[in-house]
């Protein structure tokens, strides 16, 4: 029904920028009636962390989410663009080979769901601060990273068309043995309260790990000849420097809120950067192994992503009190050895992973050997030549005994004493009557600050012996019950395709079998 | 320190030892012998005397290596998180004082992996 008694209203006039930024930020927000503030926001308390006034919080991104939306629906529109061009033209068979598909079997798997879950995480931290300004900016990262989510698995749909290990991702991603590393990493992350992970994956994640992540994936696809992979990692780069700029802002905001903030703080870059730290040694391995054509060395990108650019940005936080997170130097001197082990491990647990490992070739050795002069011939070589020898002979090495897992990092404890990479090093604590061990000096540190969270955590191999990785047919009274090969049932792996070497994979033949047919007659 | 929660936090322990069936965890990693990328976990009847480890458990896990062949279990040195051990192999696990997750390593004196590599 309409209102006859009201005259007409005026045009309206139209906003001025800064106005309209306001209406639309923190015009959004309001003090409860019905119920207490406090109530309404239960979580911003109890960390510790003391806020005193919201508005003092720069927005670090002059954005509404009118305009966010439109943004986003233009890169898309190009991303999908791209994307469908390269799959209608067989753009895989362009790569520089099928073992860099294993690259992205990885980030699958082990990445991916953590942008699915940094989406929920930011979501719900976002719920949770009183302060309008964080509020918008976390409504958008979440966003953000559901987008990345799809949008990767979009790319990424197009070579489980063709090539093993792409199926089951979701699904191995809450059990596969080395995807505990990343999924607990995030689970830790996502349990915190809202500043703490704000910290954890704003700051610590975000702005000074994060490169060293994307930039190796997206540089590796774009020198491998995928352009599907290039183009999400370019659709989401003006993402990513929104993300970094949220993780600076956070950090700066509740150093200038409170001094009693900052030992909490440096408490919790200490313990994420040494939680991301560890993750990323997947990327090291990636890197220095898995491309056939090479970027750079993980050496090279951590001198460049975290000596140079992390260096600045602890200098720049000084003088807040803040200092270089613990493990830091730590981290630097073992540039020279993670990649190589860690490819050691999953050449060593082949037959347990849904991705293809290999020998290094004698020019990848070189090249390797080039990239670590000091390391490479002294302690690596023999061990990768030895295998290739046995592999050649009809001997691979499978590995089929079940390692000893770090309780924090839940990497197999392959890392060795800082200093000396002859020997592993070996930590523990004892809590609760219990022994619990650890990789790292790092990783101790975490677990002895809050013991009562980590005793919890879900240990692949463990879990394996306690019996609770098997699907519901297994008959572990049967005389032929074999329970590695059950456990591969139970991660959806197929024995024989996913996990065998690369030299006598399906992907490597079907590959060059059908790049042949785009070549020769 | 305390887990920051906003009620009593409490984390149940996931790999207790009531949880292995009658087994109790034990690590072992051979110093020396990076080839096997980190030391192995085993969930082992606590009565089974130690010998069988380097009867029965041993040649399973570390067998690939040539080195494994050449060991004099004799001179070999045993370490119990970090410090000197020394194991009574006629006697059980628990008699020789090992208990739910703990660790030990073997160094085999002249035996340093692939042309000397730790590998």
């Amino acid at each position: 029904m309409t209102d006859t008694t009201t005259p007409p209203a005026a045009p309206a006039k139209k906003l001025g920028l800064k106005e309209r930024y306001a209406l639309m930020t923190r015009g959004l927000g309001w003090e409860t009636t019905y119920q207490p503030m406090n109530e309404v926001f239960p979580y911003v308390e109890y960390e510790g962390i003391k806020i005193h006034d919201w508005d003092k919080w720069e927005d670090p991104f002059r954005l509404t989410m009118d305009s966010y939306w439109k943004y986003q629906a233009e890169k898309e529109r190009k991303l999908y663009a791209i994307m469908d061009a390269f799959s209608q033209n067989n753009g895989h068979l362009g790569l520089t080979d099928a073992r860099y598909i294993n690259a992205l079997k990885l980030f699958l798997t082990g990445v991916s769901p953590l942008e699915y879950m940094a989406h929920r995480g930011f979501a719900h931290v976002g719920r949770a601060f009183p302060g309008v300004g964080p509020r918008v900016a976390c409504q958008m990262q979440a966003l953000d990273e559901l987008r990345h989510a799809q949008t990767q698995i979009h790319s990424m749909s197009n070579y489980n068309k063709f090539y093993d290990g792409f199926h089951s991702w979701r699904h191995m991603h809450d059990r596969v043995w080395y995807l505990s590393v990343p999924k607990s990493f995030f689970d830790d992350a996502i349990t915190a309260g809202p500043f703490e992970y704000m910290i954890a994956i704003g700051f610590s994640f975000e702005y000074v790990l994060t490169n060293l992540l994307f930039v190796p994936f997206i540089s590796g696809a774009a020198y491998n000849g995928d352009m599907g992979a290039m183009a999400f990692g370019f659709s989401a780069q003006s993402d990513e420097s929104r993300h970094m700029t949220l993780g600076l802002e956070v950090i700066k905001f509740l150093l200038e809120q409170d001094p009693d903030n900052l030992p909490i703080v440096q408490h919790w870059i200490d313990k994420w950067f040494w939680r991301g730290y560890r993750v990323l040694t997947l990327v090291a391995m990636m890197m220095d192994y898995m491309l056939p054509k090479k970027v750079m060395s993980w050496r090279e990108a951590w001198e460049i992503y975290a000596e140079e650019n992390g260096g600045a940005l602890f200098a720049d936080l000084a003088r807040y009190g803040i200092r270089a997170p613990l493990g830091w130097d730590q981290a630097c001197a073992d540039k020279d050895h993670i990649s190589h082990q860690a490819w050691a491990t999953f050449y060593n647990y082949q037959a347990a992973a849904p991705f293809h490992t290999w020998d290094p070739s004698e020019a990848d050795m070189e090249w390797l050997a080039n990239k670590y002069p000091d390391t490479y011939d002294k302690y690596y070589r023999d061990r990768f030549t030895y295998w290739r020898e046995q592999h050649e002979a009809g001997n691979r090495f499978l590995n089929t005994t079940l390692p000893m897992l770090c309780q924090v990092c839940q990497i197999p404890m392959l890392f060795t004493e800082p200093g000396d990479p002859t020997k592993i090093c070996y930590r523990e604590s004892d809590f609760e009557g219990e022994k619990f061990h650890f990789c790292s000096d790092g990783c101790k540190n975490i677990f002895d600050h809050e013991p009562q969270k980590y005793v919890q955590a879900w240990l692949p191999v463990h879990q394996i012996y306690q019996g609770n990785c098997f699907g519901p047919d297994a008959d572990p009274t049967a005389a032929d019950f074999n329970p590695l090969v059950e456990v591969l049932k139970w991660y959806r792996l197929n024995i024989g395709q996913d996990n065998t070497d690369y030299a006598e994979s399906e992907d490597k033949k079907n590959f060059n079998a059908w790049r042949a047919l785009t070549t020769e007659n | 320190m305390a887990v920051a929660a906003i009620k009593e936090y409490v984390g149940v322990h996931a790999d207790s030892e009531d949880k292995f069936h009658g087994a109790k965890l034990l690590y072992i990693g051979w110093e020396d012998h990076l080839m096997f990328c980190a030391p192995f976990a085993f969930p082992l009847p606590p009565d089974m005397p130690f010998g069988a480890i380097i009867e029965a458990v041993l040649p399973g896990a570390y067998g690939y290596h040539p080195d494994f062949a050449r060991i004099d279990w004799s001179t070999a040195e045993w370490f119990k998180s970090g410090e000197p051990f020394h194991p009574d192999p006629a006697k059980s696990l628990a008699d020789n004082g090992l208990g739910h997750k703990d660790v030990i390593r073997f160094r085999t004196p002249g035996l340093t992996g692939i042309k000397g590599s730790a590998s």
